[in-house]
């Protein structure tokens, strides 16, 4: 009897090991780290003289960047935020707390510092952990993942879902904030979103200079 | 030169500012309590107390530590800490004891932020520590009988 514990115990441990080792969880970062400086100037938009048609072409443009994984892997529809290039399930498997922060004994700040740190003798493939000094999810109203440009566009405009921001406020927000502005420089082995921060506020002004349409 | 507080006293440090915590606790100060697991905050066995909350210590560069308050397995104490210390006791939590010193850093940690926790509560608060021994359970069960402890 005592030999058929041991003998399940130890199988037990056994198959435990092997599913950790077969699991599909991920360290590694993005593998491919293409040159992604394709983001088009506001100006180049002047041609189009319909100015709803030109109000959605800037934001469509503008989406580049606001559905890149580095950005709506922090605004995520569920509790748990995404992680890498491929927007697996964030790991550890953490969740999302009051105010975005984490949870007591397990905040964003565990591990995320307030900048991007180089990891030190380790695997190629994993280079940095990232870091901003407001390190935290999205509110879950303004969750962005699964959802097409044009409802993210309109809940952009929506102050129930957007903080309370005025549109005005919002070109603040994605022309200047500093963790917007991580995207730019999101740390070794991280593909950055396309262009400048300044280039994207400069879309996010002319969207709204134009009516703010969105597409459908 | 890097200047911070490490379990109640003035410690300096003056190597490589980019040198982790954790070789500056084990390598430098001889606090091998705290341990190497994976590297890269996966893990949660380096897990100390930095200005009050959990902090993987692999992945956190001396240089960012300067004027803070680092407290390690070694130095850490309180009402939470002893009732940890007692309820992992009791029930033998640790097998191979390798993650212990990180679980136990985090479970006081939760303790001192929600002392009454939850399953979840302590779920969420354990989720970075792993364990090859599989103790999560006896973890759990001491964790709520640590709370409880401190409730009496």
């Amino acid at each position: 009897m005592i030999r058929n514990i041991t003998f399940t115990s130890i199988s037990v441990c056994l198959v435990l090991n092997a599913v950790i080792a077969v699991s599909n969880i991920s360290f590694a970062q993005d593998k491919v780290v293409p040159v992604s400086a394709d983001l088009k100037p506001a100006s180049t938009f002047q041609s189009i003289s319909n100015e709803k048609q030109r109000s959605v072409a800037l934001f469509e443009e503008a989406g580049k960047v606001i559905q890149h994984p580095r950005c709506v892997n922090c605004h995520p529809a569920t509790d748990r935020p995404l992680q890498n290039i491929s927007m697996h399930p964030h790991q550890p498997p953490v969740t999302r707390g009051e105010g975005g922060m984490g949870v007591p004994g397990m905040m964003c700040t565990t591990c995320h510092s307030s900048e991007n740190v180089t990891v030190i003798g380790q695997a190629e493939t994993l280079k940095s952990i990232p870091g901003n000094p407001n390190w935290h999810l999205a509110p879950i109203e303004m969750a962005w993942e699964g959802k097409s440009l044009g409802a993210i566009c309109t809940q952009i405009k929506d102050p129930q879902r957007n903080g309370g921001k005025s549109l005005d406020e919002i070109v603040e927000h994605m022309a200047h904030d500093d963790l917007v502005g991580w995207g730019w420089k999101p740390g070794e082995g991280r593909e950055p979103v396309p262009g400048t921060q300044e280039a994207f506020g400069e879309l996010i002004k002319a969207w709204v200079q134009t009516g703010a349409a969105c597409p459908l | 030169m890097i200047t911070f507080k490490l379990n109640g006293q003035e410690r300096t440090f003056d190597g490589d500012p980019d040198t982790p915590l954790l070789w500056v606790l084990r390598d430098f100060e001889k606090l091998t309590g705290t341990k190497y697991g994976c590297g890269i905050a996966q893990c949660g066995a380096c897990t100390v107390h930095l200005d009050g909350t959990t902090r993987r210590s692999c992945i956190t560069p001396i240089a960012t530590v300067e004027g803070s308050e680092v407290v390690t397995i070694e130095g850490i104490e309180g009402k939470e800490a002893e009732a940890i210390q007692k309820a992992w006791v009791a029930i033998d939590v640790p097998q191979c004891g390798y993650c212990q010193s990180g679980q136990i850093m985090s479970a006081v940690s939760l303790l001192q932020m929600t002392p009454k926790p939850t399953d979840d509560d302590i779920d969420g608060a354990m989720v970075g520590n792993i364990c090859r021994c599989a103790t999560y359970h006896r973890i759990r069960q001491a964790i709520h009988n640590a709370a409880d402890t401190m409730e009496g």
